[in-house]
């Protein structure tokens, strides 16, 4: 027998006593647990509004919060201005991207070198650049959190290698609520997901020290949301 | 008696007299509580939340075999590996045989809690490789040679003059002992070895049954880049982590983080469903998941018991122990300290050796109260004890319950036996608390009230 069969073995004669329900007593008929629908974890989790309006407030909240640097400008053409001008402001001398309609334009606006994660890279040199720029799937209002994927966001390395993390986004891209956000992965993905799914939410920090917040332990020390 | 047992007396008696100890743990908490409290009333209904994620886990551990299955076959056909494990031992050897055939040098390693329980870093090291853990807490208590303080917070006990202490003596880098310029010399030192690493291994949260996923709670992205860098990566995880469906990851992200750490979720949530797929540029070439039993089917098939895996392992219920706050996480002797570890170490690694831990707590209940998967934390360990002395009834406990049975079930006995106990009391404050004192055990460190003057069936029959 192979150790699966031996831990299946176990706890299918283990499960053979029933266990109550969670606060029900031994002796107590016992319904079937029924797992909560979308519209039940709505009903417990922090409301986060009916208009979009008020949820893209209140990402824009959240995202504050976690001192992500959310920013909601005009059109495509705003957004170009607003990162070439971050740009300059940092002294960028390299960065990386992948080809996406949106990474894209940026990326030429931006006119600096560029590698792009969408075919084979040396992390090495990914390490070196100043800036990562991704497209992502979806922003959560709910938590603040940007989702991104290896296929929608140009693989895994490219938003957590590079010290600043620069997403851009439209507005419709927006979900209310966590539920809102799985559903839509389901939808776009279902049955052929990519290898990887992140929910991120702020910069990377520790508190490990004292419990003293401090960004950037791992990941990029900076989080901005260009958004039109 | 046992080792652990003296063990544990002996560091619990130092350590709830250490007022550093105590300072340094109540200024840790104090935020803790306050964010915590704020996320929890963000949700519109907190407890119907608890009641919606018990049943969930419920559904989960009494049809793990179901979904158990299920994730093997999902996370296996898009490319993963899938290992069985019966044992620390054989999960330590299976991987083992993975570094071995990918002829690896350097593991980065980020938090997990299965790997402490099984003794992974020294069977590694002993076999040769250098092994990295990444997590901050960890890597700080890694070079300290200790383990893990808190499942959630590693190096809560330290303050930052021992980290910078400890930086020096081992990387020779320590510019102060500022937070921010110490996370900069471990975010430093640790990119150079993700660089080298050949393979990553990472504990996970959940296992998503339905997509064949596994879910990665984190702060710092340190699990994000094992999972990006080496060639080679391994999940090692415990086989009670499943969860049946995708959308239940909405309720239970939300809560791991409110508990754990006060947020309204940690920064990265990640799910990984097998190794770097068609089209994709980066990411490991292999992967491999590793399930890992040691103990959890002896706890499953005690039904009363059962439901102390649906532990998310947040870390609540040691915040708000009583005991976990005078006597610290390293006096527990345990993988898993706490009220939780007290719970399930006697289960796992022997209910006599280790039902002690049964015994260190005031049974006030605060750990079942603030468990957001309702696990009945302080009802259990009361079971441990039952369990404990059922199977191996102490000699002295015999003889009180000989002596005390025959007293409280005759009342004429036992109004003799009050009687003289009044009488005794008025010469015992000559001794009390003294070396002469017989109760000494008792009132060394506690105080002993005087029986009242009269006994209620006295005071009943004198009524006017």
């Amino acid at each position: 027998m192979s150790e699966r069969d031996n831990i299946l073995g176990r706890i299918r004669e283990a499960l053979a006593v029933a266990a109550p329900m969670p606060g029900q007593d031994h002796d107590t008929a016992r319904p079937t647990p029924v797992l909560p629908s979308a519209a039940d974890q709505r009903r417990v989790l922090p409301a986060v509004g009916q208009a979009f309006d008020e949820q893209l407030a209140l990402f824009r909240k959240n995202a504050t919060e976690l001192r992500a640097d959310f920013r909601l400008l005009q059109d495509l053409g705003a957004l170009e201005a607003e990162l070439k001008e971050i740009s300059a402001a940092e002294g960028w001398q390299r960065a990386a991207s992948h080809g996406g309609e949106l990474t894209k334009a940026a990326c030429r606006a931006l006119g600096l070198p560029v590698l792009l994660t969408d075919q084979a890279f040396d992390k090495r040199e990914l390490a070196r650049c100043d800036v990562g720029i991704s497209e992502c799937d979806a922003l959560v209002a709910q938590t603040g959190s940007v989702v991104v994927t290896s296929r929608s966001a140009g693989g895994r390395a490219l938003s957590v290698l590079p010290p600043h993390h620069v997403v851009v986004a439209r507005r419709e891209q927006l979900v209310p609520d966590l539920p809102a956000a799985l559903a839509l992965l389901k939808s776009k993905y279902g049955g052929n997901y990519p290898s990887m799914i992140s929910f991120i939410t702020g910069p990377s920090r520790t508190g490990d020290i004292e419990r003293i917040l401090v960004l950037g332990a791992h990941g990029p020390k900076k989080l901005t949301v260009l958004c039109f | 008696m046992s080792t652990p047992a003296v063990q544990f007396m002996q560091d619990a008696r130092r350590l709830s007299a250490d007022l550093r100890h105590r300072r340094i743990i109540q200024t840790a908490m104090g935020n803790y509580e306050v964010v915590r409290d704020q996320r929890k009333t963000a949700f519109q209904d907190w407890q119907g939340a608890r009641q919606m994620v018990a049943e969930t886990k419920w559904e989960a551990v009494n049809h793990l075999d179901r979904h158990l299955e299920q994730f093997a076959r999902n996370v296996e056909a898009r490319g993963a590996k899938v290992h069985w494990a019966s044992t620390g031992q054989q999960a330590c050897d299976l991987i083992l045989g993975i570094l071995r055939a990918k002829n690896a040098r350097v593991v980065v390693k980020s938090k997990a809690m299965t790997s402490e329980e099984i003794h992974l870093n020294e069977a590694m090291e002993t076999a040769g490789y250098e092994v990295v853990e990444s997590d901050l807490g960890e890597f700080i208590v890694q070079l300290r040679e200790e383990p893990p303080y808190h499942i959630v917070f590693p190096a809560m006990h330290l303050t930052r003059d021992e980290i910078k202490d400890v930086f020096q003596r081992k990387l020779g880098d320590a510019p102060s002992n500022n937070p921010e310029e110490l996370t900069m010399v471990a975010r430093r030192v640790l990119r150079e070895k993700y660089l080298q690493a050949d393979v990553g291994i990472t504990g996970a949260n959940f296992a998503i049954a339905e997509t064949g996923m596994l879910s990665i709670t984190e702060n710092e992205g340190n699990a994000r880049l094992t999972a990006a860098l080496p060639r080679t990566m391994i999940t090692l995880i415990g086989i009670e982590k499943v969860l049946p469906r995708l959308e239940d990851l909405a309720l239970f992200l939300p809560m791991l983080a409110a508990m754990g750490t006060g947020q309204a979720v940690s920064c990265y949530n990640t799910l990984y469903g097998g190794p770097r797929q068609p089209g994709e540029t980066d990411g490991p070439e292999e992967y491999h998941v590793v399930l890992l039993d040691n103990h959890r089917t002896a706890l499953l098939a005690d039904a009363e018991q059962r439901e102390t895996l649906h532990c998310i392992r947040c870390g609540a219920c040691l915040n708000v122990c009583p005991i976990f706050r005078n006597v610290g996480g390293h006096t527990y002797g345990t993988t898993y300290c706490g009220p939780i570890g007290a719970v399930i170490t006697p289960n796992l690694r022997g209910l006599n050796e280790w039902q002690h831990l049964s015994y260190a707590s005031s049974l006030c209940g605060a750990c079942s109260e603030t468990c957001p998967v309702k696990i009945n934390l302080h009802h259990h360990l009361l079971q441990n004890r039952r369990n404990a002395s059922r199977r191996k009834p102490s000699w002295w406990q015999k003889i009180a319950f000989k002596v005390f049975a025959p007293m409280a079930t005759k009342p004429a006995l036992w109004s003799l036996v009050t009687k003289m106990g009044r009488l005794g009391q008025k010469g015992h404050g000559l001794v009390k608390g003294s070396r002469l004192d017989p109760a000494y055990a008792w009132t060394k460190t506690r105080d002993l009230p005087p029986i009242a003057g009269r006994t209620f069936k006295e005071w009943w029959r004198a009524r006017p």
